[in-house]
């Protein structure tokens, strides 16, 4: 006989793929995976450590994503090595899911698109990132490449049962403000280990006024403080997103759980979106927030601006980014690397005339990759220079020399200060 | 038996081990530059035996395992902090590489300090200042997984 426990969201998910009827805090639990993810980064040593697991097979063909993304295209002949032995290893296991370049895009703007992750879904990926698919209401977590092995090999990983933070989010944000803001404004409230070890659920009448693209930037950056996922309640927006990416090679059931009213939570953030104002990170940490006012008063000056990444790489960031940029030009002096998720993102800018705007704007418009944003290819900072991105990490050397600086901001504020020169509100452009 | 290196909070993986060099797939070679974003001398002088000294939530960031590895192959026998980033935990763990959890002696250990580690009470011996710490136990299931031999050898028992 087992009495009714009350359970958050996150806890519901992995007790449905443990099989068990509810969850505890701190309990160790075996979860049966949905999908399991690597790049051409974590791919290559996941590999190395499968072939140690003595397996012949991997668990199941459909259920395994590799995508060449980070130093693609090859930035170097090593580059090119690790993105060759992860295409091999994908041929020889007949993995259904990999993209070679060409239809590769940012692992997390690809999956979603994709349809290989959905509502419901327990997934892990070889990628700290992978918290973003909680936009859909799955849970997902970032794990290193020996846990991907593990999970290519039986198709399960361990977990201890996290407890949650709540954050009830209320209101409408105002113009120019995004979920990147939001996301911002959050870590500087919390700290970059504020929710360490901890599920981040958001909720709240504020969800119905956030996009996909808005949940997707802030679930993408839970693992900024220090999460283990970061989970949306599934709502129409969701449905209709899971309704528009349909699957083309693998069979996905999307799963509603919804929390428990009575569920426990470590501690419950009130966060008004109307009163979030365009946040910015200043170096180098993403919890060392300012709002664009206080930046704005310090004028300070940029060499680059980097719009793109798993955070802020689709298309209503290039919507908002063509908006800002379109009769504009960037300022003398600031390099300005626009970068879209995926092909098809890509190809939806090219038709909108997205493309036309960057380019004559002055700016960079770059084929997918997460290049830039850890300091890989397609724009590199020199000692001293000052990138504003829309990325997700700003640490010491991130995107560069040691002593170059990386701001975080949302598109808006980022194409605004391309076209200033220095830090900008894109209301006061 | 090895000397202590000391660092601050939330050092992140980015550097441990910078991602420019993640096209580097030999631990040996990568191992070359494990720190040199905060400490352009550690590769040079990391002696076998010596154990790093940090502030919380270290290991914060990417969910490189290239970063645990990197101090493994230089010979650091441990990772002594108050707390760690979730996934560096795991793979820590995951490759066998032993990190500890305890306040007292991440404030109290001074760099350079002699440490001694009994591995199995979690015993942390100062023995420049003669002082002994404790670390918080491994959870019982994170125990029984060291003892099968790691998660390689776990799975290939399935």
């Amino acid at each position: 006989m087992s009495e009714r426990k009350a359970q958050t969201m996150t806890q519901k998910i992995l007790a449905a793929h443990s099989g068990h009827e509810f969850v505890t805090v701190g309990q160790f639990i075996e979860a049966d995976l949905d999908m399991v993810l690597a790049n051409d980064i974590t791919g290559p040593v996941a590999i190395r450590e499968f072939d140690k697991m003595g397996k012949s097979e991997v668990f199941d063909k459909e259920k395994i994503a590799l995508v060449p993304d980070h130093f693609t295209p090859n930035k170097d002949i090593k580059a090119a090595e690790n993105a060759r032995d992860l295409r091999a290893f994908a041929k020889d296991m007949g993995i259904v899911n990999y993209f070679e370049v060409g239809q590769m895009g940012i692992e997390h703007a690809l999956l979603p698109e994709k349809g290989l992750v959905t509502a419901g879904d327990v997934i892990i990926g070889a990628d700290s990132h992978t918290c973003t698919y909680g936009a859909l209401g799955a849970f997902s977590t970032g794990i290193g490449s020996t846990d991907m092995a593990a999970g290519m090999a039986i198709g399960k990983a361990w977990f201890k049962v996290p407890p949650a933070i709540k954050f009830v989010l209320s209101g409408e944000p105002s113009e120019w403000v995004s979920g990147k803001d939001v996301i911002l404004h959050i870590i500087g409230l919390i700290g970059v280990d504020g929710a360490l070890y901890s599920s981040m659920e958001f909720t709240g009448s504020g969800v119905a006024a956030l996009s996909m693209d808005d949940r997707f930037a802030m679930a993408n950056m839970a693992i900024e403080a220090g999460a283990k996922n970061g989970i949306f309640p599934v709502d129409d927006k969701t449905l209709a997103y899971i309704g528009e990416h349909p699957s083309e090679t693998t069979t996905k059931h999307p799963r509603i759980f919804e929390a428990d009213a009575d569920a426990s939570y470590a501690a419950v953030y009130e966060i008004d979106l109307s009163k979030v104002r365009p946040t910015i990170s200043f170096p180098s940490l993403p919890s060392n927030t300012k709002t664009v006012d206080e930046a704005e008063e310090l004028s300070i000056a940029i060499d680059q601006a980097v719009i793109g990444s798993c955070t802020n790489g689709r298309i209503e960031d290039l919507e908002v980014t063509a908006r800002i940029l379109s009769g504009r030009k960037i300022s003398d002096g600031v390099r300005c690397i626009i970068i879209p998720g995926t092909q098809a993102i890509y190809l939806d800018a090219v038709r909108k005339g997205y493309a036309e705007i960057f380019v004559e704007a002055g700016a960079v418009f770059s084929t997918p990759t997460c290049g830039p944003c850890l300091g890989g290819h397609m724009g590199i900072l020199a000692a001293g220079e000052r990138a504003i991105s829309t990325t997700n990490r700003n640490f010491v050397g991130r995107m560069g020399d040691v002593r170059s600086e990386v701001y975080l901001a949302s598109p808006s504020v980022a194409a605004a200060s391309a076209v200033a020169g220095v830090i900008t509100d894109p209301a006061n452009l | 038996m090895g000397k202590a290196y000391k660092y601050g909070d939330n050092v992140d993986t980015d550097v441990i081990i910078p991602a420019r060099n993640l096209n580097i797939m030999d631990p040996v070679e990568l191992a070359t530059h494990a720190m040199e974003d905060i400490d352009a001398d550690f590769a040079n002088t990391v002696q076998s035996g010596d154990v790093i000294v940090a502030g919380k939530n270290f290991g914060s960031g990417s969910s490189r395992e290239h970063a645990p590895l990197v101090l493994k192959v230089s010979g650091v026998s441990a990772v002594i902090a108050p707390s760690f980033a979730r996934i560096f935990y795991r793979n820590a763990f995951n490759i066998g590489f032993p990190i500890l959890e305890s306040s007292e002696a991440a404030e109290k250990i001074d760099a350079g300090d002699e440490i001694e580690i009994d591995f199995k009470t979690g015993i942390i011996k100062n023995v420049t200042k003669g002082e002994n710490y404790e670390s918080q136990p491994l959870p019982e299931f994170m125990a029984n997984l060291i003892d099968k031999g790691g998660l390689v050898e776990y799975v290939k028992a399935k």
